[in-house]
């Protein structure tokens, strides 16, 4: 991390007591200015994107203040604005996708870091890459027209058969909702989860293997009870991650959420999400405190996406600093 | 003891290969992705996808011409925003900053790759679009751009890390100025993995589409220069994904396994590229 | 590095030069209602005269918003603006707007009922029942008594409205507002509303799609969307009590009534029209544009297409089942073109 601190002897004498325009005549003087230029910029424009955040959603924040967040009503033309439908879709289909992603990808890591021979982990790590480099908008149009058949045709009606009584799978089975959702997210974050943790598991020491194993635990055992737990902050911090990516996922969830603001105890129902209720009706908000109420919902998928975020890295930073030779023994 | 044993090495047995199922899973998704789009979209690709325009709604035929090349200048304006900003940036992190502000820069580049992109879409719209009263290429190329940022300027300045000492202060020790050092010395060796790095950033904002969709808007015709609304390959496919032609469908899938295919065919060469040189200092 | 910013600077220029061309560019936004008769006729007065007119069809409720804010040239509409609006668009542009009606159009209720081909009889309590949530099966008698003879299966209505904001939803809605006292207090009339129930889709496009894909749906969309995607739709009852299915004389008898008092700015409701085969969910569309153009060759082009559209172009609108204009109102807005400075 140490920049290089060796500075050229310059012809002239002291450097530091030269004037800023006569050390200006320096290259190198000039090369820090402007790449800090280039550097200040990224400041600066994300500061302008908060700040456009902010200000733009000024109407609403001072009509409705902290009752925006807990409203159900979305009127556009009686200018009743709550988040609370889109809060609940965004969490709703997020938790949805983590429930069945996690448990996959948390298994496909730990077989790819424990149980693969290199050659084989490496190239199913490749492709793994690869399936996280899919455009949202692909798995879109899979989703229109492959998933959403599938659960109103099969998946729904054999849940509803099985688990139906349970609020969870109730109503009808309309093929978009809160659940087919859920399951496309799960497709996205999967290889996030993965990749992450693969690394993360890699990246324990072998002592703690052979430790577990020396003393009669079984492969599993010793992935379970001592790896995994090891490097449990960085899977975290992978599961952050992978939230933080669903939450703002907005092409693929608009193509199969059924665009209604509605909550419901049933996975099967229709609803929204806050990206996809800007996208949908962003261009179209007539009136400041309609397009505020939008800017503020953006606002709030800001912020939760930051928070995670900052958790993420957070956990990833305590796992490598664990596994960096502090090991417990 | 016996018995426990037996259980628990069965345990064993069972639980990785479940794991191996997981994996099996995850690599098979893709493919079926794969599948799917190669079956349905292999089937619309023809010459008239790539060269004409769109026709009336409705009626069968056309193409899409105009949203690969509006894509292409998209993709090529906001590399010119994307690429340098990231690149000195990063240059400026891993080669003249101290602690403090690397630090801030830092944080502001993490804070901004995690901004959702229809967020991004709001700000370019609220900048771009409004004040020039246009929908236009640039707005569309001032939100991609935006998101390569972080990617370009994270990975320059990784790589350029990755480059020994020892080669700075060989070149310095022979007289180079600082910024004669980085172009000629440090940056050519880093220069894979920057390639590599600018690569897979073009390959993540090929296909994003919510940016779009209040920016560039799209257009039925060729967009002229770079201050008029333009069609793209993503904002395409959503189009016509939801619309209810059969013709359009067949049009969607024809342009997913276009877009899906160049993005994977960037990436898989990007990687290649990186598995094979990591900064191996020229002789 | 020097090699590569020539190759790139060389790309720009080329692409810049290349790709601009001397027709000129008029961009436009709104409407899906009368997407398929705009996008036909501006290919055809583009092969004819060479101007591109570019319209993207979002919804009316993004184009009066667009044309607003001056992001695109004209914006259009099937439910006109309110005075609030007009007198926002006034405000922001120091210059008025102006509506201009294109065709006439119907909304028609489609569904998609499995083992269901015929066109089912609507009466304005069935629909305005399903779509406030009240009626849920398809078997009600308040459907099935208008349909005797039809074999209704018992199954949920899965209802289908605009998740965008909407003419066509303006001028249902409008319409339910008309016949029905109860969705005038509960949910009213307006581009965006809030649902009782339903799935939503975008677009017209959108809504058909939805429909053709969801078993026991139900939604609103225009004539053209159902008849060429083959969803069946179904006829309503009027306000003589006749079930009329739309279609151009039945949409053309519901214009009838509204020619001789048309406003100065031509903004006016036929829905629930008086006829005896009149069509209930008739509307005008509206093409929105500024009084004050900025660029003297588009708004040359803009009334030279507006003048074509009324007159010659009528000649392609009832091959998209739209109807053509009452000739009175075409004499009207030849006058009135006028006014676009």
């Amino acid at each position: 991390m140490a920049t290089s601190s060796i500075n050229v002897p310059n012809a002239s004498p002291v450097a530091g007591s030269r004037s800023f325009l006569s050390r200006l005549r320096n290259g190198d003087e000039i090369a820090r200015l402007i790449t800090f230029l280039f550097a200040a910029s990224v400041v600066l424009i994300t500061l302008m994107l908060v700040i456009e955040l902010w200000t733009g959603s000024v109407l609403p924040r001072h009509k409705f203040g902290m009752s925006f967040f807990f409203t159900r009503v979305w009127d556009p033309i009686a200018e009743e604005f709550g988040a609370l439908p889109f809060i609940y879709g965004t969490l709703v289909t997020a938790g949805v996708g983590l429930f069945l992603a996690v448990p996959l990808g948390i298994g496909a890591a730990i077989f790819l870091a424990e149980l693969a021979p290199q050659k084989i982990s490496d190239t199913l790590q490749f492709f793994i890459d690869l399936l996280a480099a899919v455009p949202s908008v692909i798995y879109g149009l899979l989703g229109v027209f492959i998933v959403i058949p599938m659960m109103r045709e099969w998946i729904q009606p054999a849940l509803k058969n099985t688990l139906g009584f349970l609020p969870l799978f109730q109503g009808p089975a309309y093929g978009v909702g809160f659940f087919t959702a859920g399951i496309v997210l799960a497709i996205m974050v999967i290889p996030y989860i993965i990749s992450v943790s693969r690394e993360v598991l890699l990246s324990v020491p072998r002592d703690q293997r052979e430790a577990a194993l020396a003393l009669g635990s079984t492969r599993w055992e010793s992935t379970w009870k001592v790896v995994v737990p090891f490097a449990k902050s960085g899977i975290m911090g992978s599961i952050f991650l992978a939230l933080a990516r669903a939450l703002g996922e907005t092409m693929a969830v608009t193509m199969v959420i059924g665009n209604t603001p509605t909550i419901s105890s049933s996975l099967f129902s229709p609803g929204y999400s806050i990206a996809a209720v800007i996208a949908n009706e962003f261009t179209e908000a007539t009136g400041d405190m309609y397009l505020g109420a939008l800017i503020e919902l953006g606002l709030v998928l800001f912020l939760l996406t930051f928070i995670l975020n900052g958790l993420a890295r957070l956990l990833m930073l305590l796992t490598t600093q664990r596994g960096s030779g502090t090991g417990h023994a | 003891m016996n018995f426990r044993l037996r259980w628990r090495k069965f345990v064993s047995g069972f639980m990785l290969a479940m794991t191996g199922v997981c994996a099996l899973v995850a690599v098979a998704v893709l493919f079926f992705i794969l599948g799917y789009l190669v079956y349905h979209g292999g089937t619309a690709i023809n010459w008239d996808f790539f060269t004409k325009l769109p026709t009336p709604v409705g009626e069968a035929g056309g193409g899409m011409a105009n949203a690969i090349v509006g894509s292409a200048k998209l993709l090529l304006l906001a590399s010119l925003l994307g690429v340098p900003i990231g690149f000195f940036g990063g240059i400026y992190l891993a080669e003249f900053s101290g602690t403090k502000v690397a630090f801030v820069v830092r944080y502001a580049a993490d804070l901004l790759n995690g901004v959702p992109s229809i967020v991004i879409g709001i700000f370019a719209y609220a900048l771009v679009v409004l004040p020039f009263k246009h929908f236009s290429t640039i707005a569309g190329a001032f939100g991609l751009g935006l998101m390569m940022i972080p990617i370009t300027l994270r990975s320059t300045e990784e790589f350029l890390h990755g480059v020994p000492r020892a080669l700075r202060e060989g070149s310095m020790a022979l007289g180079a100025s600082k910024w004669s050092t980085i172009m000629r010395v440090v940056v050519p060796a880093a220069y894979r993995g920057i390639v590599t790095a600018i690569l897979l950033a073009l390959a993540r904002v090929a296909g994003e589409t919510a940016p779009l969709l209040f920016t560039a808007f799209s257009n039925r015709y060729w967009s002229p220069g770079w201050s008029q609304p333009t069609a793209s390959l993503p904002v395409m496919i959503f189009t016509y994904a939801i619309s209810p032609y059969e013709d359009w469908h067949r049009q969607a899938w024809a342009a997913g396994l276009v877009l899906l295919g160049l993005i994977l065919m960037v990436n898989i060469v990007a990687r290649v590229i990186l598995a094979r040189g990591v900064a191996v200092p020229r002789s | 590095m020097k090699r590569f910013a020539g190759v790139l600077v060389a790309i720009l220029v080329l692409g810049g030069l290349v790709l601009a061309q001397n027709a000129l560019l008029i961009n436009g936004a709104g409407a899906t209602f009368p997407y398929p008769i705009y996008s036909k006729w501006f290919d055809e007065y583009h092969k004819a005269n060479g101007s591109q007119f570019n319209y993207q069809s979002v919804g009316s409720g993004a184009g009066i918003k667009q044309v607003t804010e001056g992001t695109v040239d004209f914006g259009a509409s099937d439910g006109p603006m309110n005075d609030d609006q007009i007198k926002a668009y006034r405000a922001k542009n120091g210059a008025g707007i102006l509506h201009f009606p294109t065709v006439l159009g119907a909304v028609v209720p489609t569904y998609n009922i499995p083992g269901v081909s015929e066109a089912l009889n609507f009466t304005p309590e069935a629909l305005s029942g399903i779509f406030l949530g009240r009626i849920s099966k398809w078997n009600d008698p308040a459907i099935a008594g208008a349909n005797k003879g039809v074999s209704l299966p018992a199954n949920d209505i899965v209802v289908i409205h605009r998740s965008d904001g909407s003419g066509t939803t303006y001028i249902w809605t409008d319409y339910l507002s008309k016949v029905n006292p109860d969705w005038k207090d509960k949910v009213g009339k307006g581009t965006s509303v809030n649902w009782p129930v339903g799935l939503g889709g975008k677009g017209n496009e959108g809504v058909t799609g939805l429909i053709k894909q969801t078993p026991n749906a139900i939604g609103y969309v225009e004539l053209i969307y159902a008849a060429q995607n083959k969803v069946p739709y179904g006829s309503v009852k009027n306000s003589t009590g006749t079930f009329v299915k739309a279609d151009l004389a039945s949409v053309t008898e519901a214009a009838a009534g509204s020619v001789k008092n048309m406003p100065e700015d031509f903004r006016v409701s036929i829905t629930n029209a008086p006829g005896k085969n009149a069509y209930p969910v008739s509307s005008f569309t509206w093409l929105l544009i500024p009084e004050k153009f900025k660029d003297g060759g588009k708004r040359d082009a803009m009334k030279g297409f507006l003048k074509w559209a009324i007159t010659d172009g009528q000649g392609l609108v009832e091959n998209l089942s739209y109807a053509k204009l009452p000739k009175e109102v075409v004499e009207k807005e030849l006058k009135a073109i006028v006014k676009v400075q």
